[in-house]
């Protein structure tokens, strides 16, 4: 039985028209969440980026007998509700180290005080009518400016908004992913290369295989209680330090490395393991020198975005202590550290409005670094992909 | 069994019907003996009872249908079915007089002295060079630059490369054409000095010029090296091969000097897939 084209297309109609609608849905949904992304950033960045600012004020210090043990001497007495109490109490110590300064003056661009820094970016502040005043003069006649925050970028954390820092924390994130990557990519890539390479396929790996798939799905805040009871408990690591936050984010990234590392390894074509043993190669020469090469760039790229994923955990770290408040910027394995996440998380908790930026700087910091190690991996797979 | 008995005698008469083992030990030097061998895939028995001796410094071709069993048989010959978990084999394949599935024998020592050629061209994802150094380095047969070079040019001679490839020794193996990266793969077997090069299908990936090339290879190595190769071809096995072995549902059907299979099979089915009439 034969159709005319007529009572084709009739039906065709129907189901091209289908096809267009759930086309337009399909964009739609890509489409809202294309503008729930663009609304992030856009928060984020009208919020953050004015962190990378700070307000400094032009002033004249002078060094004076009394400066020595008040620091609040040293300044002009209407510019003290403005400064920051972080540059008056530098000036005593400066003093005993340089005592030739004693009787000297200069003029410098000093630390104003988190309120200054607020009212000038036309955000709520604590000043009065008159300091309003005293500053808007200052301003008119160039005393006072926003200027690039070194402080943010050179320090540690600090009660006081205008001297907090997010240094600690990406010091702290940095030992604490060596710490990760130490011990989750060697056992990761191991443990894959048994189970894909060696181990027989029997009940028991199958049973391993199948923990491994469901340990990756585990909620994270339960590696921090492992960590605490395991690490901290009973190994008495240190609480708090980037070795027990290293060791507990490893347990977590360990079922990303060793799932990236089995699919990478399955997808060297098998041809290549036979020519390897066809010339008389045995099994761990093949994996080395045949299979490894060919499987690296897809094994980096799931490292990568392993420890990216654990670089943005908090839940787990709270747990073993890393949301400690930690002024100093410290290298160390053992000593407390602090991570970005906790750092925002912490600042997050704070009432002054001006960490309230702070707290989106450091959002954009580690979104920053985030973007880039992601943006690495792509590039290593890229570069290092092999065609056969 | 009957075809036993045959071999023990001597004797050159084959029971008719019964798959049969040629022993032509006097005008050629045993390379495999096999004897009652048996393999199964989990419950799928894929070899039944087969008894065949092949010899040395020729060129021997299985054929048959597919699914015959005839590449399965030859991955025997160098254990290479151990790679797959449900096989399980009994019987007795020998060479050198030395059983190749005992325990003490080592597979990689096995495979040192039985390389492999196979369907589709798989040389590594490195240089030319690096392809066929690789193994000899390996097995600590070259260590020296100088050696390896030699080595090197060595092998692609013998495989009929040399002439094509010497200025690109550096350029990646895969950056070849199929006929080529095919040769390069002869080339990396033979340059471990085997006994036995088994070629599985070794020209079925490859156009009619690249396929005579092999072919011509072949002949040519011989001289050097005992040649177990497949085939689905039955032009190319009358063209290469000095004994042919034909394969049906896992057992030998027929076993005897090319060219005399060729013109008088003495199997009914022998006849029927030689002519075209399955297969």
């Amino acid at each position: 039985m034969s159709h005319s084209f007529d009572e084709i297309s009739q039906q065709l109609k129907r189901r091209h028209r289908k096809s267009t609608r759930l086309k337009w849905i399909t964009m739609g949904s890509l489409g809202l969440a294309g503008l729930f992304l663009v609304l992030f950033f856009a928060d984020m960045l009208s919020k953050g980026l004015p962190a990378f600012q700070q307000a400094y004020i032009q002033t004249e210090i002078s060094y004076t007998q009394e400066a020595e043990t008040d620091g609040r001497r040293a300044f002009d007495e209407e510019l003290l509700p403005l400064i920051s109490r972080t540059a008056v109490r530098t000036i005593p110590l400066e003093l005993r180290n340089n005592p030739d300064m004693i009787g000297t003056s200069k003029a410098e661009w000093v630390l104003a005080n988190s309120d200054v820094d607020q009212y000038l970016k036309g955000h709520r502040h604590r000043l009065s009518d008159e300091e309003q005043e005293a500053l808007d003069a200052r301003v008119e006649s160039g005393q006072v400016d926003l200027r690039f925050n070194t402080t943010f970028f050179g320090s540690g954390d600090s009660k006081i908004a205008e001297n907090a820092g997010i240094l600690s924390a990406v010091v702290g994130t940095i030992m604490t992913m060596i710490v990760t990557l130490a011990i989750s990519f060697p056992i990761g890539v191991m443990t894959a290369i048994y189970l894909e390479e060696f181990a027989p396929d029997n009940r028991l790996t199958q049973i391993i295989e199948i923990n491994i798939n469901n340990l990756a799905a585990i909620p994270s805040i339960l590696f921090g209680l492992l960590g605490l009871a395991i690490f901290i408990n009973f190994f008495g690591v240190p609480r708090s330090s980037p070795l027990v936050g290293g060791m507990t984010l490893a347990l977590m990234t360990l079922p990303v490395i060793i799932i990236s590392t089995r699919t990478a390894l399955r997808s060297v074509p098998e041809s290549i393991r036979h020519a390897g043993f066809g010339v008389g190669c045995s099994r761990w020469q093949v994996v080395r020198d045949h299979v490894l090469p060919l499987a690296m760039p897809g094994i980096m790229t799931g490292s990568i975005i392993g420890l990216a994923q654990a670089m943005g955990e908090t839940a787990p770290l709270i747990i073993v202590g890393m949301v400690a408040f930690i002024p100093d910027v410290g290298v160390s394995f053992t000593n407390a550290a602090t991570v970005m996440p906790a750092q925002i998380f912490t600042w997050a908790g704070e009432p002054e409005q001006a960490f309230v930026e702070k707290t989106a700087g450091g959002i954009l910091v580690l979104l920053t670094i985030l973007i880039s190690l992601n943006a690495f991996a792509v590039v290593m797979r890229k570069k290092f992909e092999r065609r056969w | 069994m009957n075809s036993h008995a045959t071999v023990m005698n001597g004797q050159q008469t084959p029971a008719v019907g019964q798959p049969y083992t040629r022993n032509e030990a006097a005008c050629h030097d045993l390379s495999f003996r096999v004897r009652d061998l048996n393999l199964w895939y989990g419950k799928n028995q894929a070899l039944k009872n087969l008894n065949i001796d092949l010899f040395q410094k020729n060129v021997t071709a299985l054929i048959g249908p597919s699914g015959c069993g005839k590449s399965t048989f030859l991955r025997c010959l160098n254990r290479m079915n151990d790679l797959i978990p449900s096989v399980r084999t009994e019987g007795l394949v020998e060479m050198d007089g030395l059983d190749v599935n005992a325990p003490k024998m080592d597979e990689v020592a096995l495979r040192r002295r039985v390389g492999m050629v196979f369907q589709k061209p798989n040389p590594f994802p490195k240089s030319i060079f690096e392809n066929i150094a690789y193994a000899p380095r390996m097995h600590d047969l070259v260590s020296r630059k100088a050696e390896q070079e030699e080595l090197v040019e060595k092998a692609l001679r013998d495989a009929g490369l040399w002439n094509e490839v010497k200025d690109k020794l550096h350029e990646p193996g895969t950056s070849l054409s199929g006929g080529q990266q095919q040769r390069l793969c002869i080339a990396r077997a033979i340059a471990v000095q085997p006994d036995v090069i088994l070629m599985d299908e070794p020209t079925s990936a490859l156009d009619p010029i690249s396929t005579a090339t092999i072919e011509d290879l072949m002949d040519k190595l011989k001289e050097k090296f005992t040649i177990i190769t497949v085939t689905h071809n039955m032009q190319q096995a009358a063209r290469v091969a000095d004994y042919t072995a034909f394969f049906h549902l896992g057992e030998i059907i027929e076993y005897n000097d090319t060219k005399v299979m060729f013109s008088t099979p003495a199997q009914k089915k022998t006849e029927d897939y030689i002519s075209g009439r399955y297969g």
